[in-house]
């Protein structure tokens, strides 16, 4: 719909060690249930391919689903599928508990790339971004300097990250500070 | 006099030529200088004024251990005050000044101080300034405020111009100082395999092997360590990083390390400083140790300086301190210096050495060079004012009867070594005093201990009181390969290496030079130079009852300047401990606390500045707000619209128009900050129950219900609607504080006591833009728009339903916190601004106008609607605000229900709302207290009420409040006062809460 805009409607920083851009709308959905349900786990794999666990990420293409807590999945979907994949996900878990919510509007989205993102991500994020520690396929809900923020790596140099919408201008300002140039640290 | 020699210095060869400014002058310098191998190479050696005495004060050391070069630095901006010139790195431009002196650093006022010494004693703060009481505000603050620290503060209207970060970092082991032992146990750990993170705060590696000598593995001490430099940079698991400085160590293997990035290079752009917050497993503190000054009088005179840091500024920087040394020691080290300084020419009228015995092999090798040395001999004072020009000679074992007058121009003094113990200290770590070598060294018995129990910190080297290259490497390649094991690495020992022995005679304690040094004497013997400190001073704090070494501390400030006592410690405590009659380890040493040196407040605040200070959390109107006159207020870290201002209208205007318009025509609320929580689940109305007073498991699908929360103590803590969506789903507004709040409340009662409840709590409160569309056309509008039926029969009041409006997604509730026809409308955020702007524009015909808080405020309190925060505190119940029908008596429990039935709770005399009308129409001051006659226990006025919202209704026109008074209800009609500050009185009669439309038929329409 072209009434729906994402917070900064793709704002980007490529002047400094790494790029900052954000991404436009993102369908999302908190999923909270029984990870270990059979229904609930074939629902996730036809969604996202696989189901994730602990601290981990599935993607397929631009789908995912993401381990938020032991009772929490962020299923990803195109902006526009969200409506029937909760109806999919209401159809295919009737009988169990479980809570499918619409978060895509409550989320902006970043991506952090470039050969020092990893430096950018460090400074701001109290997690382990070393090589060897973090990588594809890894999925942390932590936060970045003063806000909740989640992030995975969508390849080697890139990080999606993930936040609320009211904070979207901080999490751009954050990023690009953080990026600023001369700021390697080049720890990794 | 101090200059350069011509043979060059280990970190100034090749450098080129450098200006700086000092106090106005420009000097030249040598890249690799730090500053006070700079102004020394300017025979600059008075470089300030004591704190307390402003005494001329030299360098006295080369590390970050120096107490007495402090400058201002930098100019407006870039000004920082308190900058140790040891590690301050000379760059092109420096601009520095000299600290506490007026009017020049040559010539000082403030040096009366020291004629008056015998006047200011310790403890003269507290003796003095207690009376006459009336002095204190007058006289003495204004005086101290004046004296008060060394630098001066930056200016109020500066910005600092550079930019500093946070980096957070992981590892196995941390090794903690980039010297021999530090660089070894870093092989060491790494040679197990684990991740390894070396740190050291100079800029260079090998700390002071290199200009100490001795041989490792049979090459000299300076080839190894650039040997063993270029083997670890060839280590994948290890990372090396210079001028970052082990700050502090905390629980958990937290460690805060301090880099220095750009300080030396302020032309390049990126961070000054970097504050690492680092997680290691295990810690290796390879710190180093720190000379000790002798207490002789005359020790603080200009040229008297600690040993190796003379030899550290002729080896290291090619600068000769002066022409003639003498050195006195009790100790071989020291013997080094005279040593070097005979090798480059220099003249070294005598070594003093107050050991009778005297020194070892070094001291044969010195008398081999031709050197006088005089042991059991010692310094009875050093004769000079701002520069040392001669010593007097005398018996340590005596009072200071005069042998001989040796002139000179430097005197560099060894008391011994102590052990950089702080690291180790800062998380607990305990000390032994070890008897040989007089000093406190880390008890590897008691370590920091860590979360298992174990502990989590060891040492090596020299901090570990390994004095000798033939003990320390062994000590930390073992200190090394531990931690590593420690850690999960290999079992891999690699070679030890072996430092070559050396035979130096033991270290004999000197705490006063003479041992009989009389009163005089040691009211000239320095303890802690920053804080102007003496022999004499502690004694008194000794005499007059401070036993505890935490007590004489505070009460003679030793140690308790910017230095920490790095210095005077170990001095202070000795001098203690023999007043005391008690031995060194009974009196113990005061506490070390991080940070190890002082660090910027820029690197502590990190990126959080300017436009990243502080998140600032955004509806989706707010760029159409900001550009449509809106007033921002916060709302917590939310910013909203105070009221939008048309051109040249002020707020008051902005506000009265809004309240008016809402009520007579259409107003338009971003209501999008209110919490929007689904609580989902088969018993999800079960757990509503005990959240809310009121039952929410009756309510129908369809339908709205006010609610209140109050925490397990019985005060309200939110309020709100809630819609229930369908039979396992409700949807929960709190208000806009409350989102986070309570949502986290929630989830504990689920996760900590109910957590065999099946219900789950989603946090929606972003993904809806939500519009509040109020006023008498409020239905013609929506009409205009289309979509979804909002006649009264198929959407009443209190009811919401789904459709679309306008072509939006909309879930319409109608709701009405403003005693309007009204409609809450959330749409998906992504549309929130076109559906807000689609609103204004059919509306337009029908008076639209937005709206912000205060008319919000107004509209509410003309209804006698609560709000969290005004008129509850975190210490009102619902029934101090008239609200029992909203306490179900048909439930058997809920949160607060108990509390309510304390004795406090049910007490007839609590303070409850009422409306206020004032007699003049007036507008009561917010929060303003009733009173009556008398004073309570604490002499104040006695108080019966106050007001809790207090307002301009333009509706009206005058003000209204509500407040909470004392019986109020039962008190409707009676006037009562309220004191304005400056003392008038305003009157105000006690009404009904609920002014307009008392029936609520306006919203039932």
């Amino acid at each position: 719909m072209s009434n729906a805009v994402s917070a900064l409607q793709g704002a980007s920083y490529v002047d400094g060690i790494a790029d900052v851009t954000e991404f436009g709308l993102r369908g999302m959905i908190t999923l909270r249930g029984d990870l270990s349900d059979k229904k609930l786990i074939k629902a996730v794999k036809s969604i996202a391919g696989a189901m994730p666990g602990m601290r981990s990420i599935a993607l397929e293409e631009d789908d995912g689903a993401a381990w938020m807590s032991p009772d929490e999945l962020l299923l990803m979907v195109p902006h526009g599928d969200v409506a029937s994949t909760i109806e999919g996900l209401s159809k295919s878990l009737a009988g169990t508990h479980f809570l499918a919510a619409d978060v895509s509007d409550a989320r902006a989205v970043f991506e952090v790339s470039g050969p020092k993102a990893r430096d950018v991500m460090a400074k701001l994020a109290p997690v382990d971004f070393a090589n060897s520690a973090f990588e594809k396929g890894m999925f942390r809900r932590s936060r970045l300097a003063q806000v909740p923020a989640a992030f995975w790596m969508n390849e080697q140099d890139a990080f999606t990250v993930v936040c609320f919408r009211s904070v979207a201008q901080y999490m751009f300002d954050l990023l690009s500070v953080a990026a600023q140039p001369g700021s390697e640290v080049d720890a990794f | 006099m101090s200059t350069r020699l011509k043979t060059g210095g280990r970190f100034t060869d090749g450098g080129e030529q450098l200006s700086f400014d000092f106090n106005g002058t420009t000097m030249k310098g040598v890249a690799g200088d730090t500053l006070a191998s700079a102004l020394l190479a300017n025979d600059q050696m008075l470089v300030g004024r004591s704190f307390k005495y402003h005494r001329p004060r030299g360098i006295v050391a080369s590390g970050g251990e120096e107490p007495n070069a402090l400058f201002n630095m930098g100019g407006t901006n870039d000004f920082e005050p308190n900058q140790r010139a040891t590690v301050t790195e000379l760059f092109d431009g420096l601009k520095v000044a000299s600290q506490n002196h007026w009017p020049s650093l040559e010539f000082d006022v403030g040096a009366i101080n020291t004629h008056l010494s015998r006047f200011l004693p310790a403890g003269f703060y507290y003796k003095m300034f207690l009376y006459p009481r009336a002095f204190w505000k007058h006289v003495y603050e204004p005086i101290i405020r004046k004296s008060a620290g060394l630098g001066k503060a930056p200016r109020a209207e500066d910005r600092d111009p550079d930019t500093y970060e946070h980096f957070y970092f992981f590892c196995d082991v941390m090794v903690v100082g980039g010297g021999i032992a530090g660089l070894q146990a870093a092989k060491a750990a790494a040679l197990t395999g684990v991740k390894v993170l070396l740190v050291e705060q100079t800029a260079h590696w090998g700390g002071r092997a290199p200009v100490d000598g001795g041989e490792v593995d049979g090459q000299s001490a300076g080839d190894y360590v650039d040997a063993l430099v270029a083997e670890l940079a060839t280590m994948d698991n290890v990372t090396m990083r210079t001028r970052l400085m082990g700050a502090g160590v905390y629980d958990h293997g937290y460690v805060l390390g301090y880099e220095r990035l750009r300080e030396h290079t302020p032309e390049v752009a990126g961070p000054r400083h970097r504050l690492w917050r680092i997680r290691a497993a295990q810690i290796i503190t390879a710190t180093g140790a720190i000379e000790r000054p002798i207490s002789f009088a005359g020790n603080d005179i200009p040229g008297v300086m600690l040993a190796a840091a003379v030899r550290d500024y002729a080896v290291n920087f090619g600068v000769s301190v002066g022409d003639r040394t003498v050195v006195v020691t009790n100790n071989d080290d020291a013997y080094r210096t005279g040593i070097t300084l005979k090798g480059l020419g220099l003249d070294v009228p005598c070594i003093i050495d107050a050991r009778s015995g005297g020194g070892g092999t070094l001291a044969d090798d010195a008398r081999a060079l031709g050197i006088r040395v005089e042991n059991g001999k010692a310094i009875g004072m050093v004769k000079g004012g701002k520069r040392v020009e001669a010593v007097e000679l005398c018996s340590q074992a005596g009072e200071g009867g005069v042998l001989e007058v040796i002139p000179c121009d430097v005197v560099a003094m060894s008391g011994g070594w102590s052990p950089v113990v702080h690291l180790w200290s800062h998380c607990g770590g305990k000390l032994v005093w070890d008897e040989a070598q007089s000093h406190f060294r880390p008890d590897s018995e008691r370590p920091p201990l860590g979360a298992t129990g174990e502990g989590f910190v060891s040492v090596a080297g020299s901090a570990n009181g390994h004095m000798q290259l033939a003990e320390l490497m062994g000590d930390a390649h073992g200190a090394g390969l531990a931690a590593g094991r420690a850690t999960g690495g290999t079992s891999a020992k690699g070679h030890i290496p072996e430092g070559t022995p050396t035979s130096e005679n033991p270290v004999e304690p000197v705490w006063l030079m003479p041992q009989g040094a009389g009163y005089k004497l040691r009211s000239k013997a320095w303890l802690d130079y920053q804080n102007d400190v003496k022999v004499s001073d502690v004694q008194l704090a000794a005499q007059e009852g401070f036993e505890s070494v935490e007590h004489a501390k505070r009460y003679t400030t030793l140690g308790m300047a910017t230095d920490q006592g790095k210095l005077s410690n170990i001095n202070g405590l000795a001098i203690l401990s023999d007043a005391l009659g008690q031995p060194i380890p009974q009196t113990g040493t005061t506490t070390f606390r991080p940070p190890y040196t002082p660090i910027s407040m820029g690197a502590i605040g990190g990126e959080a500045r300017g436009k990243v200070f502080q998140p600032l959390r955004k509806t989706l109107l707010y760029e159409w707000s900001d550009a449509n006159g809106a007033d921002w207020e916060p709302v917590g870290a939310w910013r909203r619209p105070f009221a939008y201002l048309q051109p040249s209208e002020s707020v008051h205007d902005a506000v009265n128009r809004e309240v008016k318009n809402t009520r007579e025509a259409l107003g338009l609320l971003d209501a999008s900050t209110l919490g929007k929580l689904i609580v989902k689940g088969p018993d999800a109305g079960k757990f509503l129950d005990m959240l809310y007073t009121n039952m929410m498991s009756t309510l129908k699908p369809g339908k709205c219900r006010y609610g209140l929360m109050c925490s397990e103590n019985g005060f309200l803590i939110d309020d709100g609607v809630v819609a229930r969506i369908d039979d396992e789903t409700f949807l929960c507004h709190t208000t806009t504080g409350g989102a986070e709040t309570i949502h986290g409340h929630m989830e504990e009662w689920l996760q900590t006591e109910w957590w065999d409840w099946n219900v789950y709590v989603a946090n929606v409160t972003e993904q809806f833009a939500q519009i509040a569309v109020v006023g008498p056309n409020a239905r013609k509008v929506l009409e205009k728009l289309g979509g979804m039926d909002v006649s009264k029969e198929a959407l009443a009041f209190m009811e919401w339903g789904d459709g679309t409006i306008g072509g939006f997604d909309a879930r319409v509730f109608r709701i009405s916190f403003s005693g309007e026809l009204s409609y809450e409308i959330a749409v998906p955020a992504s549309q929130g601004l076109a559906f807000w702007e689609a609103l204004m524009e059919a509306g337009e015909e029908f008076g639209a106008m937005p709206y912000g808080t205060e008319t919000l405020h107004i509209l509410r309190a003309e209804k006698g609607f609560i709000m969290i925060g005004d008129e509850t505190d975190g210490t009102v119940i619902p029934q101090d605000l008239n609200l029992q029908w909203a306490l179900s008596k048909k439930k058997e429990d809920y949160l607060g229900k108990r509390a309510h039935q304390r004795s406090h709770m049910t007490d007839p005399d609590r303070w409850k709302l009422v409306g206020l009308e004032t007699l003049d129409k007036s507008v009561l001051p917010d929060g303003a207290y009733a009173v009556e006659d008398g004073v309570n226990a604490n002499g104040q006025r006695n108080m019966f009420g106050r007001v809790t919202s207090t307002y301009y209704s333009s509706n009206l026109e005058r003000g209204i409040a509500m407040g909470l008074v004392k019986n109020g209800p039962g008190r409707v009609g009676e006037v009562i006062d309220f004191p304005k500050e400056g003392g008038a009185i305003i009157k105000a009669k006690i009404i009904d809460p609920v002014i307009y439309d008392k029936e609520g038929a306006k919203p039932n329409v």
